[in-house]
C-alpha cells in the first residue's frame, strides 16, 4: 500500500443555476491570452448537447481515454508507446479549432468609422486566426445554453445511449441540466501516458495534473489523449496548456477561483487519500459498470488508525490527515455515496465528482397520481431528468447507485420539510433509503447550508519546506519563457521573446537644456 | 564545377565546421537557455485539411532519407565493401534515396500549399517558418536531381568520393575539399544547403527533430508520471 492525498473536486448539480460565473472567473485568471482565446478551462455546458468541443463524449469519434485489452492491460484507446510515435506527424484524433469554436472579435470600429448610411452600422465577427471577417459564429463552449438550438442535432448527445429518446423532443417531456466540466485530475489520466516528451505529471503531494511548458514540444497527443477533452493547445506558443486546478491557491489553502466564486456553492474541496498500489487494478476492472465502485474501493479510510500511520510513513503530513476526516468530498463520495465520477467508462478515474440533480416530477405523471414508492417519496422514475440518462453520465449506465443518491436527497429534503411544516418527522423514512437522523442533518448542513467553511477544507502546502521561498521575492509570477512579459513580446534570436527588460526610457534633467 | 582554390577550400573545407559547430552550440544554448521557445510549432490545430497527407508524407519520407544519407555515408568503408561492391552500393542509395525523396517533396509540396495558400496557416506564420520550408523544398529538389546525375556514372567511383569527402569531413581530414574539386554543381549546392540548413536549424522549429530522437525515451518509461516535490531545503 502506498497513500497519497488528492484534492478533490464534488460538484452539486441540484445547485447549478448556469450562471457562467465559474467559466469567467477562470478565463479572466488563466486564458484571457493570445492563442487561448478559443480555450475555457472550465466551461458549463446544458445537457442534453454535444458540448464543447463537438461530441466530446464519443470516444469512438474522439479515442480518449483508455481501452481494456483482452489480457486485461490498459492501452490509450489512440494507440500505445508505438501508435502515439507513429501517429506524431499527424495526430488523427485531434480535435481542429472549429471543433471548439474560431476564436472572434468584433469589428467594433466599424461602428464609429461607417459614413452615412441609411441604415445603422454593425460590427462584424472578425476572426481572431485569419483576421478575416466572418460570415457568422457558429460554435462556442455554451452554444446550447438552455437548449439552445434544435432537438436533432442536441440528441446525438452520448448520454442519450440505451434510451427513446424521441419523447424528449416533445415540450412537455423535455429536460435539462448544467454540467459545469474542468480538468478531471485523473488517477489514471491518459494525458500523462500520451505525452512523448513526458512533460505532463500528476503531483505527489495533491495529485494536480500539471503540464511542464519548458518540457512540452507540442507534438498534442495529449490534447486527443484526454476523454474529456480539458486539454488545449495553444497556437500562438505552441505548447499544450490545462487547468492548473490553482495550484497557487491550493497551496496556500485556498479554492480555486471556479469554486471561490461560485455563486450557488455548488463546489467542495477536500482531501482524499488513495492507495497509489491499486490504481492500475481499479482502472481495469473488467466491467466498466464496475468502475464507479472500483474507484471508491482505491478511496481510503481516514479515521482507520492503521491507514493514519500509514500515510504518515507514506510521507503525508498529519495536517493532511486531519484534513481528510473533515474532506467534504469524502463525505459525499464515499460516506453518503451521492456523488459520482463523470464517466468512468473512460478508465481514468476522474477526482473531480458531480452529485446528480433532482428534477421536478414529469408532467406525465403530474396527470394521474404521482407515482410513489411505499415510503412516500416520489418514484425517481418520474423524475424529469431520466435515471438512465444520468447513469450514462456518471456511473456509465449503472443505475442503482445513481436511484439510491437520488432517494436520499429525496429523503433528506422530506425530512427537513416536514420540520418545517411542524409536522411528524418520520425515521422510517430516512432508514428506508440507509440513512439516520444524524447524517441527514450533516448532509442538509452541507448540501442546503454549505457554508465556506464546510465546502472548503484545503490544508496548506508549505512550499517553504520544499524550495527557498527568500529567492521568490520581487519574481514575475506567471510568464511565458525568460523574463517577465507575455508571450506576445518582439521575437528574439531563438524565435521565443526577447530576454530584455522593457523600462521606461531614462532621461537626465540635463537633457532639456 | 571548378571553383578557386581558396573558395573552395572555404565552402568545403572551413564553411561545414562553423555550420555545424553553430547547429551543436545553438541547440545546447536555446534548450538551456530558452526552453519555451523549444517546440514543434505544430499548426494542425487551426486546420486539419493537407496536413495529414502531407505531412505524413513529408516526414516519413524525409527520415528514410536523413536515415540513408547516416547510414550510406558514414559507414565505414571496410563494412560497406565486405557487404555489396561500390557499383551496388550507389545503386541502392539512388532507388532508396531517390523513392523516399520523391515522396518526401511531394508531401512538402502539399504542406507549402497549406502553408502559403491557406489563410490561417499563412496569417500565422513566421518567416522562418516560410524560409526554412522553401529551403528544405530546394534540398530535396537537388538531392533528387543528384539521383539523375549520378545515373551517368553507375561505376560507383564517383559515389565513392563523395563517401570520402563526407566521412571526412567528419573524421576531420585535411585538405579534404580538395576531393570535390571538379565535382558537377548539383553536388557541390546540394552540399552546401544542407550545411545551411544545420546553419540555420537553431534557430527554427527545426529544433524539434532533436526532441522528435528523444521522443523514442517514450517506448521505454512508464505510461503515468508522478513528481515529487523535493523535501531539502537551501537555506
Amino acid at each position: 500500500m502506498k497513500i497519497r492525498a488528492q484534492i478533490a473536486m464534488v460538484l452539486n448539480l441540484d445547485k447549478c443555476i448556469g450562471c457562467h460565473t465559474c467559466s469567467v472567473t477562470c478565463k479572466n485568471v488563466w486564458t484571457s491570452r493570445k492563442g487561448m482565446e478559443y480555450a475555457w478551462f472550465n466551461n458549463v455546458e446544458t445537457k442534453p448537447g454535444i458540448g464543447y468541443p463537438k461530441d466530446w463524449e464519443n470516444q469512438e469519434r474522439w479515442n480518449g481515454g483508455w481501452i481494456r485489452k483482452a489480457n486485461g492491460k490498459l492501452v490509450p484507446k489512440q494507440g500505445g508507446r508505438w501508435g502515439v510515435l507513429a501517429r506524431l506527424f499527424a495526430n488523427p484524433n485531434l480535435p481542429e479549432i472549429d471543433d471548439y469554436y474560431e476564436p472572434f472579435t468584433f469589428d467594433y470600429e466599424n461602428l464609429q468609422t461607417a459614413p452615412e448610411l441609411p441604415t445603422a452600422p454593425v460590427a462584424r465577427p472578425m476572426s481572431l486566426i485569419s483576421g478575416r471577417t466572418m460570415d457568422k459564429v457558429e460554435w462556442g463552449p455554451n452554444w446550447e445554453e438552455i437548449l439552445g438550438g434544435e432537438f436533432d442535432k442536441r440528441s446525438q448527445d452520448y448520454n442519450f445511449e440505451a434510451i427513446q429518446k424521441d419523447i424528449y423532443g416533445q415540450f412537455e417531456n423535455t429536460f435539462m441540466m448544467y454540467l459545469p466540466r474542468l480538468c478531471e485530475h485523473c488517477l489514471n489520466p491518459t494525458c500523462v501516458a500520451s505525452c512523448p516528451s513526458g512533460s505532463i505529471y500528476k503531483r505527489e503531494e495533491d495529485g494536480i495534473v500539471l503540464i511542464d511548458q519548458d518540457k512540452c514540444r507540442g507534438w498534442r497527443m495529449c490534447v486527443s489523449g484526454c476523454p474529456y477533452k480539458k486539454i488545449y493547445y495553444n497556437w500562438v506558443s505552441g505548447k499544450a496548456e490545462k487547468c492548473t486546478f490553482c495550484y497557487p491557491r491550493i497551496e496556500v489553502g485556498l479554492p480555486t477561483v471556479c469554486s471561490e466564486t461560485c455563486v450557488g456553492r455548488i463546489r467542495y474541496l477536500g482531501v482524499l487519500l488513495y492507495d497509489a498500489d491499486r490504481i492500475a487494478e481499479a482502472a481495469a476492472t473488467e466491467n466498466p459498470q464496475d468502475l464507479y465502485a472500483a474507484q471508491l474501493e482505491v478511496f481510503l479510510n481516514p479515521f482507520d488508525e492503521e491507514i493514519q500511520r500509514q500515510a504518515l510513513a507514506d510521507g503525508v503530513p498529519a495536517a493532511w490527515i486531519e484534513a481528510a476526516q473533515q474532506s467534504p468530498a469524502y463525505k459525499m463520495a464515499v460516506q453518503w455515496k451521492i456523488a459520482f465520477p463523470l464517466h468512468p467508462e473512460y478508465r481514468t478515474l476522474p477526482m473531480v465528482w458531480y452529485v446528480p440533480p433532482l428534477s421536478p416530477i414529469s408532467a406525465h405523471a403530474n396527470a394521474g397520481s404521482i407515482d410513489s414508492a411505499a415510503n412516500g417519496l416520489p418514484d425517481v422514475g418520474a423524475l424529469r431528468i431520466p435515471v438512465r440518462y444520468l447513469a450514462n453520465l456518471l456511473t456509465a449506465g449503472n443505475e442503482p447507485p445513481i436511484v439510491s443518491a437520488l432517494e436520499r436527497m429525496l429523503a433528506m429534503r422530506a425530512w427537513f420539510r416536514a420540520r418545517q411544516l411542524g409536522e411528524t418527522q418520520d425515521p422510517a423514512l430516512l432508514s428506508s433509503v440507509g440513512l439516520d437522523a444524524a447524517t441527514a442533518e450533516d448532509m442538509h448542513r452541507y448540501l442546503a447550508i454549505a457554508n465556506y467553511e464546510d465546502r472548503f477544507v484545503i490544508p496548506s502546502a508549505h512550499r517553504e519546506a520544499a524550495e527557498n521561498a527568500y529567492q521568490l521575492r520581487g519574481g514575475c509570477g506567471f510568464t511565458f519563457g525568460n523574463g517577465c512579459d507575455g508571450i506576445d513580446a518582439k521575437a528574439g534570436l531563438f524565435g521565443g521573446k526577447m530576454g530584455r527588460r522593457k523600462m521606461i526610457p531614462i532621461r537626465m534633467l540635463d537633457d532639456d537644456t | 564545377m571548378t571553383l578557386p582554390n581558396a573558395l573552395n577550400d572555404f565552402l568545403f573545407g572551413i564553411y561545414p565546421y562553423i555550420c555545424l559547430a553553430v547547429l551543436l552550440l545553438g541547440s545546447l544554448i536555446r534548450f538551456d537557455r530558452e526552453p519555451y521557445s523549444w517546440k514543434s510549432d505544430s499548426s494542425q490545430v487551426l486546420r486539419n485539411r493537407e496536413l495529414r497527407l502531407g505531412s505524413n508524407l513529408f516526414h516519413y519520407g524525409v527520415i528514410i532519407v536523413v536515415l540513408g544519407h547516416f547510414a550510406g555515408f558514414l559507414m565505414p568503408e571496410p563494412l560497406v565493401l565486405w557487404l555489396m561492391s561500390p557499383a551496388q552500393h550507389q545503386l541502392l542509395a539512388m532507388v532508396v534515396g531517390g523513392i523516399a525523396g520523391v515522396i518526401a517533396i511531394i508531401g512538402l509540396s502539399i504542406l507549402m500549399h497549406r502553408r502559403l495558400g491557406d489563410p490561417r496557416i499563412r496569417r500565422n506564420s513566421r518567416k522562418w517558418d516560410i524560409s526554412i520550408v522553401v529551403m528544405l523544398w530546394l534540398q530535396l529538389a537537388l538531392g533528387i536531381l543528384t539521383v539523375a546525375y549520378s545515373a551517368q556514372d553507375m561505376s560507383g567511383a564517383h559515389f565513392e568520393i563523395l563517401v570520402r569527402y563526407v566521412q571526412g569531413v567528419v573524421l576531420f581530414h585535411g585538405h579534404n575539399a580538395a576531393l570535390l574539386q571538379g565535382t558537377p554543381w548539383v553536388y557541390q549546392v546540394h552540399i552546401l544547403l544542407g550545411f545551411t540548413i544545420f546553419l540555420v536549424s537553431p534557430f527554427t522549429r527545426m529544433v524539434h527533430i532533436w526532441s522528435g530522437v528523444a521522443a523514442l525515451a517514450y517506448l521505454f518509461r512508464p505510461y503515468q508520471l508522478v513528481r515529487k516535490r523535493s523535501r531539502s531545503v537551501n537555506p
